[in-house]
């Protein structure tokens, strides 16, 4: 006897009535691309929740290859047995043994499968009577068990689960299209990339790229980052902007408390086109309210005027350490804090307006003909496109 | 050849060494270069790390790679000591530690530090309610091996590392030159604050090493400079030592886990062959790490019996190698309280995963003739 199957249960899936089925096939999807390397295993989805075939596998090892995956609830190491009472007794009694630290249990049992004999309240007892007198030590607490022994009867078989291991939550990544976010290399925005992902959505990166002002070990940074967000999905595009000659042009022509809007706006202007190109319909920052220069509400106001597409912001009300949490979480922290200059630092003004306005941010930019080397940046893009296993093949050999 | 000095140095992996040559043909920029050639060794250099952190369940920033055991050893010592002697100046060890944990402890003495040897018992095993009976408020480093150097025996780290937890005030310090890829050892929520791992005794390179310090550790290092190795250890970056030690590491877990039974097998094989020579005595106790086995031949002084061995073409050793220097007794094994007339002439036999039982035959063989013929000069 063991532990033969995972249970996942869904979460807010079971709520969206017509969707279901997109949803439920991306998370297969989802799980199963997670789950690949480990070829025995088979998963079968039904209407509420999935059935992943152990064949041998651990059941701890991949309920943690898929804690990252959203969409998932929660999760069951279960023993699958035929729905026979003296089989389900051993089942039950195997999985109160495997369980560690544990003192008092409850059984509850869910007849599905009205055909079985035995009633659910009846059963219960009969489990729970078989459980005491095969084992030491244990006694029953129906309020609060330090282990709750489930028996789910169903038509075909019966499922046994002890432990629940919460998942993700979320919705699966892909059930929600598609943002482009402004990756930083900082802290906050693969936050915020990880927080849409959360929601369903499949994200692409843009970065600004400002050689030599910027080292390739900062735009290493937010490779490594985007390879780190592939964890919750499946691959990360990432468009590298030539930034550094628009930025020179900023610097030079625009009045220093402003350069730092304008250079905020033309990551708008650049970012808009390639979603437009790339059919993605929102962008996402790691913007958060009254953090920096750049995050007042009126500096928000004015580089919002470049584009009506929708920004997510998902960290705007957070606070700094909140988001520190996610981001250690999330293993990003140690990347963002490697400590190479990004395109906001190195052109940094000594002192940037905090309050800028609108119209006269306009006005400083309408004096200077930027059209032509927007579209020259915009031509320069670069696309790298990072999977879950990352391509340093050569590197990998070596170890 | 036949090799069974396994626990004074390894053969290299072919691929270690492989790995060692392209990446000082290839990546000889210094990581902390900006120029391209200094990204592309960093960028080795952080997948070496965060291999190596993976393969010991760690995290990146816990690993400071260094020159090998003795370092990490020192590294660990006095590092601890000095960073927090004002918290306390009394240090716990035992009395069967490499000489690089012994007199590192012993120079720490000569600056005023108070010094614990605990005693082992006739198996080689510290008991951990000694170790807890020594812990005093000032007491702010326990240093205990893994695996016995010179015996193989096993201590009872994760015990003492269930003490350790239980007192905040000190760290717990792990020579775990001997153990690493033979007896396994969990270095998270272990109690363990420090590891020592070398890697030329698992197939590495001499001059390679890792000493592991849990996050939030403080120590003072022994080299100041460039505050390289997160400011643990300054000096440029090894890189292809590195590589080469973490191709080590991961080779050696993956032998464990394909070979490990049938390395149990090869002691169990010796162990009987020899107990059917007479006149040899095995020292080592019957419960200890599947490599190491120490025997005596009374009577006999080892080296004549390494030499005679050596010319048929069989390596063998007396007590540790770093340690053979200095002659007669074994401490280690007189802190067993094994006899001096046994401890003045044993031998050191350690296997690897490469050891065949063919090996294994013919040195059974190669001794029982080397005795022969020794006793009919002698006798």
């Amino acid at each position: 006897m063991q532990y033969d199957h995972i249970i996942i249960r869904y979460g807010e899936i079971a709520l969206k009535g017509k969707n279901r089925k997109e949803f439920t096939n991306k998370l297969h999807e989802n799980v199963a691309r997670k789950l690949k390397p480990f070829s025995q295993i088979k998963i079968k989805k039904t209407r509420d929740r999935m059935y992943v075939h152990l064949n041998g596998e651990d059941p701890s090892i991949i309920m943690e290859q898929c804690t990252d995956i959203f969409g998932i609830q929660s999760m069951s190491a279960a023993i699958k047995v035929p729905n026979e009472e003296d089989i389900i007794k051993e089942a039950a009694l195997y999985a109160l043994n495997k369980t560690e630290n544990a003192q008092t249990f409850k059984v509850t049992v869910k007849r599905v499968n009205k055909e079985f004999p035995i009633g659910s309240q009846q059963f219960n007892q009969v489990l729970g009577g078989h459980l005491l007198a095969n084992t030491d030590g244990y006694t029953v607490d129906v309020h609060q068990p330090d282990i709750e022994i489930h028996v789910e009867i169903r038509q075909d078989a019966t499922f046994i689960t002890s432990k629940k291991v919460m998942g993700a939550g979320g919705l699966p990544v892909g059930t929600a299209g598609k943002t482009l976010l402004l990756l930083s290399g900082g802290i906050d925005s693969p936050v915020a990339g990880y927080l849409t992902m959360k929601r369903g959505v499949q994200v692409e990166a843009i970065h600004f790229h400002s050689p030599p002002y910027t080292s390739e070990r900062a735009k290493q940074k937010v490779i490594d980052l985007a390879q780190q967000l592939t964890a919750f999905g499946n691959k990360v595009k990432i468009h590298v902007v030539p930034f550094t000659k628009l930025q020179q042009t900023i610097h030079r022509e625009i009045p220093n408390g402003y350069s730092m809007t304008v250079m905020r706006r033309m990551m708008m202007r650049i970012s808009e086109r390639v979603a437009e190109k790339e059919n993605i319909l929102s962008l996402t920052t790691g913007e958060n309210l009254g953090q920096v220069a750049s995050q007042t509400m009126e500096s928000m106001n004015a580089i919002n005027q470049v584009t009506n597409y929708p920004i997510l912001r998902p960290l705007l009300t957070m606070d700094k350490d909140e988001i520190i949490d996610i981001s250690k979480k999330i293993n990003t922290y140690d990347i963002s804090i490697r400590p190479f200059e990004d395109c906001c630092t190195v052109f940094v003004p000594t002192a940037p307006k905090t309050k800028p306005k609108r119209d006269k941010v306009a006005y400083y930019e309408s004096l200077v003909d930027f059209s032509a080397e927007l579209e020259e940046t915009i031509e320069g893009i670069e696309t790298i496109e990072v999977t879950q296993k990352s391509s340093n093949d050569e590197l990998d050999d070596l170890l | 050849m036949i090799y069974l000095d396994n626990s004074a140095t390894t053969k290299p992996y072919t691929e270690v060494l492989t790995s060692f040559e392209q990446v000082s043909q290839k990546f000889y920029g210094n990581p902390s270069s900006i120029h391209d050639l200094g990204i592309e060794a960093e960028k080795l250099f952080l997948k070496a790390r965060k291999q190596a952190a993976q393969l010991l369940g760690i995290t990146s920033n816990e690993i400071v790679f260094n020159s090998g055991g003795t370092e990490g050893n020192n590294t660990a010592i006095k590092g601890i000591a000095l960073a927090h002697q004002n918290r306390g100046n009394h240090i716990i060890t035992s009395q069967i530690e490499h000489p690089s944990v012994l007199e590192a402890c012993r120079s720490l003495e000569s600056l005023g530090f108070d010094i614990t040897y605990l005693p082992v018992n006739k198996n080689g095993v510290v008991s951990v309610s000694d170790v807890e009976k020594a812990i005093t408020d000032k007491t702010i480093l326990l240093s205990i091996m893994h695996v016995n150097n010179e015996l193989g025996t096993i201590q009872p780290i994760e015990e003492i590392g269930k003490v350790a937890k239980r007192y905040p005030k000190l760290f717990f310090h792990v020579d775990h030159v001997q153990g690493f890829g033979k007896v396994d050892l969990q270095l998270k929520d272990s109690g363990i604050d420090l590891c020592t791992i070398s890697g030329h005794k698992i197939h590495g390179l001499k001059g390679t090493g890792l000493l592991y310090i849990k996050r939030g550790t403080k120590i003072f290092p022994l080299l100041h400079g460039g505050d390289q190795e997160m400011g643990y250890r300054s000096g440029t970056e090894n890189l292809a030592g590195v590589v080469s030690l973490v191709k080590a590491l991961r080779l050696t877990i993956e032998r464990q886990q394909a070979d490990l039974k049938r390395l149990e097998v090869r002691m169990e094989k010796l162990r009987q062959q020899l107990t059917t020579i007479d006149g040899v005595v095995i020292n080592t106790p019957p419960q200890h790490a599947p490599h190491i086995l120490n025997i005596s031949v009374p009577g006999f002084k080892p080296e004549v019996i390494i030499h005679a061995l050596g010319e048929k073409n069989i390596f063998i050793s007396t007590k540790s190698a770093c340690s053979s220097k200095t002659p007669d007794e074994s401490a280690v094994l007189n802190a067993c309280a094994i006899k001096p007339e046994l401890s003045k002439s044993a031998l050191r036999i350690s296997l690897s995963y490469d050891t065949t039982e063919h090996d294994i035959a013919v040195f059974c063989q190669a001794l029982k003739e080397v005795k022969d013929q020794l006793s009919k000069v002698m006798g």
